[in-house]
């Protein structure tokens, strides 16, 4: 098991995000974590990436206890992960190329000519070696993405995380992630954790999936599995139904004895 | 209003305590940043060279404002010829270092503060984070040590503006003697003087960075969050330039 999320529980202030959750990814498999917004999918990432801690349970990386680690430890294991953030958070005041190079040149000795050779090569993969020079504010969202991938796996991490990689692109660039993520899967071995909510596209790539609600793992299993469940819950995600176990009305007062009141 | 005061007061004393704590983070990360002097220069030269006419145009119009004061006044005493001792020590003393740091704090400690906010708020800074990549080290220290360069250099550049700016109205335009002018000032000012003013400009330098910085990087990461954020580096820059420059005026005394 590369990560294993065992009996979680977080809490902000007095909202209880994770009651009892349970998460495991297995060595070269892409795992898919979905859920409705707000279920605390991006905080399940930062928990893995020890940028928060649980409040009890266990979060064990790569044989390494998270909560456990001192800060040189989270940082070491920091380096055998790569991360794909939503909005791809590529360093504005650096170009293409110094972005992808960045952690080279932060964690390695590694003479110029060889950095060029992995950096052109990773850009390569992502298909946008021609874009090395550009800054990025000249990117489109999805080739943001794109290169942010690149850097994500420039140092040749062993788990690779998506956060929402497919929000707000075009078919075609949301295809190119959902193969580029295939691919990095298949060539190089990676363990992949995609946390979206795109539940067609997650079936297509994904060998075992979870479904948070209210903090907890309410289904898991393939995706065909997870589409075949009769839990009303799962039924509501997958189909898409606007009501149903997740309430349309966030919670309130009644409606007509709200309107004929008097405004406080 | 006592419970009222009592909240105002903690919340003051924490603020302080967590930019200290800041404070000392940050130096911790310095030592290694010091390492990277491209880094460094790059940030000497946003905070610094990018300054050069904001402070050269206030320095000239400082200096002239000065001459014309400084000559009324002496003039009521028959004493203009000591018009270049007065614009020199009330240059390198006090408008030097001082407006430099108000000037500063509203020209590179806004854009330290909402770049690095800007920097939050679009996960920039998580990023490196997770890339194993202190951001201390990287993002806040660089640029902390560039404010701390460059505002002594910054003040220099006022001053030595500012005394041209004097000589300007003093001798070109209400004559006064200008062997007169430059012979008191050679004469009068010392070399503690020149401390003085050199002491306090790498303390503003201090404490205008540390807050700019501090802020930026501690911002809620919204646009509201980075506004304010903005808006505090420039108050608290500005009151804590001239509550220092009290002390530091006392304690030169």
């Amino acid at each position: 098991m590369v990560i294993d999320v065992r009996d979680v529980h977080f809490r902000v202030e007095q909202r209880a995000i994770f009651s009892g959750l349970n998460v495991q990814a297995r060595r070269g498999r892409i795992t898919a974590v979905m859920g409705p917004s707000g279920t605390g999918k991006t905080t399940l990432l930062r928990l893995i990436t020890g940028q928060i801690l649980a409040s009890s349970g266990q979060v064990v990386v790569l044989g390494r206890d998270v909560a456990q680690a001192s800060t040189a430890g989270i940082y070491a294991l920091r380096k055998r992960m790569g991360m794909l953030f939503q909005n791809g958070a590529l360093l504005t005041d650096l170009s293409v190329f110094e972005n992808v190079a960045f952690p080279v040149r932060e964690h390695t000795d590694l003479p110029e000519p060889l950095i060029r050779r992995l950096v052109l090569t990773k850009l390569q993969s992502v298909g946008l070696r021609g874009a090395a020079d550009l800054m990025p504010t000249e990117l489109s969202g999805g080739m943001g993405r794109r290169v942010a991938l690149a850097r994500a796996i420039v140092m040749d991490p062993e788990i690779l995380i998506y956060d929402e990689p497919f929000v707000g692109l075009d078919p075609i660039s949301l295809g190119v992630i959902l193969r580029l993520i295939k691919q990095m899967n298949e060539a190089l071995g990676i363990t992949s954790v995609v946390v979206s909510h795109d539940v067609k596209e997650l079936a297509t790539i994904a060998h075992d999936s979870y479904l948070l609600s209210a903090g907890k793992v309410v289904a898991s299993g393939s995706p065909q599995e997870l589409a075949r469940s009769d839990a009303e819950v799962v039924q509501q995600f997958m189909t898409g139904a606007a009501d149903g176990p997740v309430k349309f009305h966030y919670p309130a007062p009644d409606y007509a004895q709200q309107l004929m009141s008097e405004a406080p | 209003m006592s419970q009222a005061r009592d909240g105002f007061l903690l919340q003051g004393i924490r603020r302080m305590g967590a930019v200290m704590l800041f404070l000392f983070q940050l130096s911790a990360q310095s030592i290694p940043a010091l390492g990277r002097p491209r880094l460094i220069v790059h940030q000497v030269y946003n905070a610094g060279a990018r300054s050069l006419i904001i402070i050269m145009l206030s320095g000239l119009f400082v200096g002239m404002v000065l001459g014309l004061q400084g000559f009324d006044l002496l003039q009521r005493f028959g004493s203009e010829e000591a018009l270049g001792t007065a614009a020199a020590l009330g240059l390198l003393k006090e408008l030097g270092p001082v407006v430099t740091a108000l000037l500063f704090a509203g020209r590179a400690g806004t854009a330290l503060t909402s770049e690095i906010g800007l920097m939050r708020a679009t996960d920039q800074l998580t990023a490196m984070e997770v890339m194993a990549v202190d951001p201390l080290r990287f993002v806040a220290a660089p640029r902390f040590l560039g404010g701390v360069i460059a505002m002594p250099l910054l003040a220099a550049v006022f001053s030595l503006i500012g005394l041209f700016g004097a000589q300007l109205i003093g001798v070109q335009l209400m004559g006064v003697d200008k062997g007169a002018f430059w012979s008191q000032m050679q004469g009068s000012v010392e070399l503690r003087d020149v401390t003085e003013g050199i002491v306090k400009s790498f303390v503003f330098g201090i404490t205008c960075s540390l807050i700019a910085v501090h802020e930026g990087y501690n911002a809620e990461p919204t646009a509201a969050g980075v506004g304010l954020a903005t808006t505090r580096t420039v108050v608290a820059s500005s009151v804590l330039t001239l509550l220092l420059d009290y002390v530091l005026t006392a304690e030169f005394l």
